[in-house]
């Protein structure tokens, strides 16, 4: 055998760069899941009365459901009564400025590599940083505010926006939507809130930080954004988390609401922790996104890099109600090590003329378990319906797998439902004339997985784009040469 | 340069190079010819490095080193260049990106600074207007949908971007037109000089017309059954590969 080829199948060994533990005094309750849990998490919050209903019937509702086992991913059970459901670090929540945020916390973001200050100054991306499940700072909160823009931590937008909150919560996903969802809206911790007035193009990229810090807490994000008719935001998301031992279960929810004429585009780069190269320890990660487009000619693009995590299971999904709309989703999707993923979207065509495109990549080296789960659904009005679907799949070393999943489902005839798949392997013959040329084995097999996930990169923000190579290279470091 | 001594190399279950001895020396063009399935691309690639061969006995010295000693990419780094027979498709990763990250390479591996942007832009223009190529080449991804001859055009192109000082053309002229060809020995012919040498490897003898080579090689078997100027190349073209079976014959019998 070659070089090469034992090369490939050493690819698993990648190190987690993200792995430390900050050490802030965190407030945490008993582990374990009950409606008084809820009630307490609730009052820690000092919400009102309709939300703490709310998180009551959810909870009862997840009772009544099962885990779901239809996806291609394979974990030892969850024990839940082992999770702990509310943790937020101890210290002032009201900052005015990062001069008053724990200086630990400030230096866990650089270890990271992204300084809150030097975002603020060279990015001009105001952060709303979630550490753990508390947000502890908010910035460039004036520049939104005039623009008629809300941008802040979910548990404040209860507070200071009560009837928008009520409004919107669970109308893009209800807390009977899944077993995950119900749990998130029966537990949930905190998150984003986000609102775009009418006919304003939000001035900045809006970023949230995830991080999931103290040991053995769930994570329960929530988040909602809105775009008012003719409106247009950017939202970034990132997350990494420190190195453990344990599963960790995260369940978020995000929702997003496009008016008439409104444009969301989220784009995330995810790099939880996966777990060690044996397979042991990352997150679990069960989230629910899906965005709907209200509105005539409204459009939401789902743009995500997904590259930790031991398990992932996520469809960021669109719902397309109003004519004219448009639905996105481009995915890099890697699993190397022990890795699963089931991700993939689901795009519901209601109103007329709707489209939408799928543009999915899924790399899948060591013994990573890479699947893509589509459905296109073309409900009975939706006339001249169009979707354009490809799912692309790159295989490094050939004890990973890539699976495809398409559902599609049309009830009107003038849909046009196009798919196409592909499955490759990183050549040897590709890495071969690299390596002709002068380059080493690890920097043509970055430069071979770069330029298969272009399609996706070019739709990134940026600057983001820029860390997400980063972060493929990272995560492919190591693991040749 | 290069000196090749009684080279054997073999693919998994096959023996392919079966005493090859070769001299090529720094100012010098070789050409290689032979029929179909003689060896003539696993010659090219045992010097490249590629690791699906193995060499069996025999060595190969390049400069004074020991070439089989070194890696693929160091090979590169020293000056060794190969020219595809099939040049090989990356999807995503375009042409201008590609061949400044193999400069760069080879300038790292060497501890020299990177290629400012400008003066890789300025090189890069040169090299297209010299092999008659479309600025538009440079944006797409390498070699993907490219068609034969754009294909090696572009080998070509990288050979005259990273000034190899060994050349070794595999078959660049199949699937070019008359005026392709003449671009490409143009390209080659640039090259061409005192500090350099080039092996070219063909089918046809009329790429000799371009690029006239001091020697002609003709493979057949895994060995070199004759050598000899110019007028070898004719007289093959004249009387086909056929004709070589009972010199084959005969050189394997001296062989033995
Ligand atoms: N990697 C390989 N594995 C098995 N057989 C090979 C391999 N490479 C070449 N061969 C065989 O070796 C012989 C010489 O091939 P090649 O060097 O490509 O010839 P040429 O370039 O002269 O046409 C052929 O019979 C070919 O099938
Ligand atoms: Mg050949």
């Amino acid at each position: 055998m070659s070089t090469d080829n034992a090369l490939l199948e050493e690819y698993s060994q990648r190190e987690y760069k993200h792995g430390f533990v900050t050490d802030i005094e965190a407030d945490a309750i008993a582990p374990g899941l009950n409606e008084d849990v809820v009630r307490l998490i609730s009052s820690k919050k000092n919400e009102p009365g309709w939300l703490l209903e709310w998180r009551l019937k959810a909870y009862r509702h997840w009772l009544t459901l099962k885990e779901p086992t239809w996806h291609n991913v394979k974990y030892p059970p969850i024990r839940y009564q082992d999770s702990i459901y509310y943790s937020a670090p101890k210290q002032q929540i009201k900052l005015n400025s990062l001069d008053e945020v724990d200086p630990r916390l400030l230096e866990t973001y650089e270890k990271l590599g992204i300084p809150l200050e030097e975002q603020k100054a060279l990015a001009g991306v105001a952060v709303d940083a979630v550490f753990d499940s508390v947000s502890v700072a908010t910035t460039y909160k004036a520049t939104l505010e005039e623009h008629g823009v809300i941008f802040g931590p979910f548990s404040e937008a209860v507070h200071k926006y009560p009837e928008l909150v009520k409004q919107y919560l669970g109308s893009v996903v209800p807390y009977s939507d899944n077993f995950f969802a119900a749990l998130n809206s029966a537990v949930f911790s905190d998150g984003s809130f986000c609102f775009i007035p009418k006919g304003v193009r939000c001035p900045l990229e809006l970023s949230t930080y995830f991080r999931i810090n103290a040991q053995n807490t769930g994570q329960f994000e929530r988040t909602l954004i809105i775009a008012e008719e003719g409106s247009y935001v950017s939202y970034l998301e990132g997350c990494t988390a420190p190195k453990r031992d344990e599963n960790q279960l995260h369940a978020a929810v995000v929702e997003l609401v496009a008016m008439k004429d409104a444009q969301i585009k989220y784009s995330t780069v995810q790099n939880w922790y996966p777990g060690d190269a044996d397979g042991k320890g990352g997150i679990y990660n069960f989230v629910t996104k899906r965005g709907a487009c209200r509105g005539d000619n409204s459009k939401i693009s789902w743009t995500q890099v997904e590259t930790g995590s031991a398990i992932t299971w996520k469809y960021p999904s669109v719902i397309l109600q109003g004519d004219n709309s448009v639905g996105e989703f481009y995915s890099v999707a890697v699993t190397a090590n022990h890795q699963q993923a089931d991700t993939g979207t689901k795009m519901i065509h209601i109103g007329k003329n709707t489209k939408s495109t799928i543009i999915s990549k899924g790399i899948s080296a060591g013994f990573g378990q890479n699947s893509y789960r589509g459905q296109v659904k073309i409900l009975k009005g939706a006339t001249n319906a169009r979707n354009f679907s490809q799912c692309d799949s790159l295989l490094i070393g050939d004890r990973c797998g890539a699976h495809t999943f398409p559902y599609i489902q049309v009830r009107n005839t003038t849909a046009k439902v196009e798919h196409e798949a592909s499955t490759s392997k990183v050549g040897e013959d590709q890495i071969y004339y690299c390596r002709q040329r002068g380059l080493k084995t690890e920097d043509a097999v970055n430069m071979i997985v770069n330029g298969f996930c272009k399609e996706v990169y070019d739709v990134l923000p940026m600057e983001f784009a820029v860390e997400a190579r980063k972060l493929l290279s990272v995560s492919l470091e190591g693991s040749v040469g | 340069m290069l000196e090749i001594k009684n080279l054997h190399a073999k693919s998994e279950d096959k023996d392919i190079l079966r005493g090859i001895n070769l001299q090529v020396n720094v100012g010098e063009v070789h050409a290689i010819m032979g029929p179909n399935g003689s060896g003539k691309s696993t010659l090219a690639h045992v010097l490249a490095g590629r690791e699906d061969y193995e060499v069996t006995q025999g060595e190969i010295l390049y400069n004074g080193q020991n070439l089989l000693e070194m890696n693929i990419e160091q090979r590169a780094a020293a000056g060794l260049f190969l020219a595809y027979q099939y040049p090989i498709e990356i999807p995503g990763v375009s042409n201008k990106y590609f061949l400044k990250a193999a400069m760069n390479a080879v300038r790292k591996q060497h501890g020299q600074p990177l290629i400012d942007t400008t003066s890789f832009l300025k090189l890069l223009k040169e090299n297209m207007q010299l092999l008659g190529m479309d600025k538009s080449m440079m944006e797409r991804s390498v070699n993907e949908g490219f068609s034969g001859g754009e294909k090696k055009r572009n080998e070509i192109l990288q050979m005259a971007m990273l000034q190899p000082k060994l050349a070794v053309l595999d078959e660049t002229d199949s699937g070019l037109d008359i005026d392709a060809l003449r671009i490409v020995a143009d390209g080659v012919n640039t090259l061409r000089g005192p500090d350099r040498a080039i092996i070219v490897v063909t089918h046809y003898q009329r790429l000799l017309d371009y690029i006239v080579p001091d020697q002609v090689h003709v493979l057949a078997e895994g060995r070199i059954v004759r050598s000899g100027d110019r007028t070898l190349a004719l007289e093959l073209e004249d009387k086909g590969y056929g004709f070589l079976e009972t010199h084959s014959a005969a050189a394997s019998a001296a062989a033995v």
